[in-house]
């Protein structure tokens, strides 16, 4: 019983990884409906420039703030200049220009700052929580700041007008259009979004897996399996689908015979699978009731 | 008196096929005006140029602002409300949600409590399920969030397209009285398209008759109605 205790509460400290990274693809797939292939990479780069800003001498949480908002503008661009023009073409051209663009921000992440593993600091320290050996004061405070997240962003969409709006135009273009939404701003404003949320996920993953260009491959399938539990179109759903992911990851490692670390991400993909076969919708995505 | 909506020589496509061969019209101010015409007449695509949801030449002008350039929200921005064909419902958002959102271009947002609720003396039946997922409402209930929802705007001009498509008779009847209303009280210019001419006929103070994509009548609603052509072709005796 312990050691399913233990367990358990490690997959909560993992868990909050993928849970973070789930909000972020959870906001994208809002705006666009879509799944951003680069979000792993576009926060992994936010992370290097949060590095960057460090080692020039800005403190942790000006670096984290500035790259927030750099991170925010980035998404808005990206969005204005590669997928605006790809608004009306078919999905597999979305698709390519995710791959493109997960290609070329990994690769330009590795001329900048090379492929060697970099120290990433956590403002939360990393002694123990509460006397516990399993998770670290920075799994707690990084378990608060998703928390945290998904309240403020909650919050936006219920009670805000923008939110409102955002909501409209993801679930009917033209009839958002109808009622004079700027459905193209909301998209851009989306990928901002959604990029400065996977930059706060960089930042809080970093101290755990280390920084290097490819930090984020992983995070970002399990995002995925996390996003794709909870549903699509739920925040908290991909909140709580991100710290199931990490407790079921553990359990099955720990109590399956032969399923080792080498065998753990393809149990993330497995998941993936198994819910879309079972329940597409997710454990908290809302099926749309249609009467016609 | 200048008209409040003129106009002038419109033509539209989709891909190559031409839809509109130089229609010309225009809209009083405080009119309720109908379009009538058979399938496939041009009617949808008429409104869908209005709001530039469609590609198309010629003119249109909305209070003297031409229409051509602007995109469909700044159309909408400017007091034009568009009730699209099949009702154009938020259906995953609640009934109140979907209000909100008909004023999501407004300022003054004391205003929209006090007509949220005037919504609800309109359509009683929408207080009673405000907070319903919009897409569990009935095909009649549905049309009147859509109307309410495009009245949320305060409009100058509303256009509505086939209303009564696919609802029962008595509740079409309880529909255009509304619409008369909010045409006579909110002073709210209409257009209404119809295929169901005779309770068009019967509402509208104008009338206009469009075939293949060119208006081929227009007149006093009751003239239209007179006329042995309509009457053989839309009414049916």
């Amino acid at each position: 019983m312990e050691l399913f205790a233990n367990q358990v509460l490690a997959g909560i400290a993992t868990g909050a990884i993928y849970a973070c990274m789930a909000l972020a693809v959870v906001m994208i797939y809002q705006a666009i409906d879509h799944l951003n292939f680069a979000q792993g990479e576009m926060a992994m780069f936010s992370t290097f420039i949060s590095w960057q800003l460090m080692q020039w001498g800005v403190p942790y949480w000006g670096s984290f703030v500035l790259t927030v908002g750099f991170s925010f503008v980035a998404g808005i661009a990206i969005e204005r200049l590669l997928f605006k023009p790809l608004a009306k073409a078919p999905i597999l051209t979305n698709v390519a220009g995710f791959i493109a663009l997960y290609a070329i921000i990994n690769s330009v992440a590795g001329l900048i700052w090379d492929f060697t593993i970099k120290q990433y600091p956590t403002p939360f320290g990393s002694s123990p929580f509460l006397g516990s050996q399993l998770i670290s004061t920075h799994q707690a405070g990084m378990i608060g700041v998703t928390i945290l997240l998904l309240i403020l962003l909650f919050i936006f969409f219920r009670f805000t007008r923008m939110g409102l709006a955002m909501r409209a135009a993801a679930s009917l273009p033209e009839s958002a259009r109808l009622v004079g939404i700027n459905t193209s701003w909301m998209i851009a404003l989306g990928w901002g979004m959604a990029a400065a949320i996977g930059s706060i996920a960089g930042m809080l993953i970093a101290p755990v897996v280390f920084l290097e260009p490819n930090m984020m491959l992983g995070v970002l399938i399990y995002g995925f399996a996390a996003a794709v539990l909870g549903g699509l179109t739920s925040p908290l759903g991909a909140v709580v689908g991100g710290f199931l992911v990490g407790v079921f990851e553990n359990l099955v490692g720990t109590y399956i015979p032969g399923v080792g670390n080498e065998l753990k991400l393809p149990i993330a993909l497995a998941l993936i699978v198994t819910v879309l076969v079972v329940k597409p919708a997710g454990l908290f995505g809302r099926p749309i009731v249609k009467r016609v | 008196m200048t008209p409040m909506l003129n106009v002038k020589d419109l033509r539209a496509y989709y891909g190559q096929v031409q839809a509109l061969h130089g229609l010309s019209f225009s809209l009083n101010e405080g009119s309720l005006t109908t379009l009538l015409g058979a399938n496939g007449a041009g009617k949808t695509t008429t409104l869908r140029a209005i709001c530039n949801m469609v590609r198309s030449t010629g003119s249109i002008e909305f209070e003297g602002k031409p229409l051509g350039n602007r995109t469909t929200e700044n159309v909408v921005r400017l007091g034009i409300a568009h009730v699209p064909q099949g009702r154009g419902t938020f259906t995953n958002m609640t009934v109140e949600e979907n209000l909100q959102l008909g004023a999501i271009t407004r300022g003054d947002k004391k205003n929209i409590v006090t007509d949220i609720e005037r919504m609800y003396d309109h359509f009683p039946v929408l207080k009673q399920r405000y907070t319903q997922q919009a897409g569990t409402l009935s095909g009649g209930e549905q049309q009147m969030l859509a109307v309410a929802r495009a009245l949320m705007l305060r409009p100058r001009l509303m256009l509505l397209d086939e209303p009564s498509f696919g609802l029962a008779p008595l509740v079409v009847r309880d529909l255009f009285r509304i619409f008369s209303k909010i045409n006579r009280e909110d002073k709210v210019t209409i257009l209404v398209v119809e295929q169901n001419a005779q309770l068009a006929l019967e509402l509208a103070d104008h009338a206009y008759v469009i075939e293949t994509g060119r208006i081929v009548m227009s007149g006093n609603a009751k003239d239209v109605a007179n006329n042995e052509d309509v009457r053989k072709s839309y009414l049916g005796y």
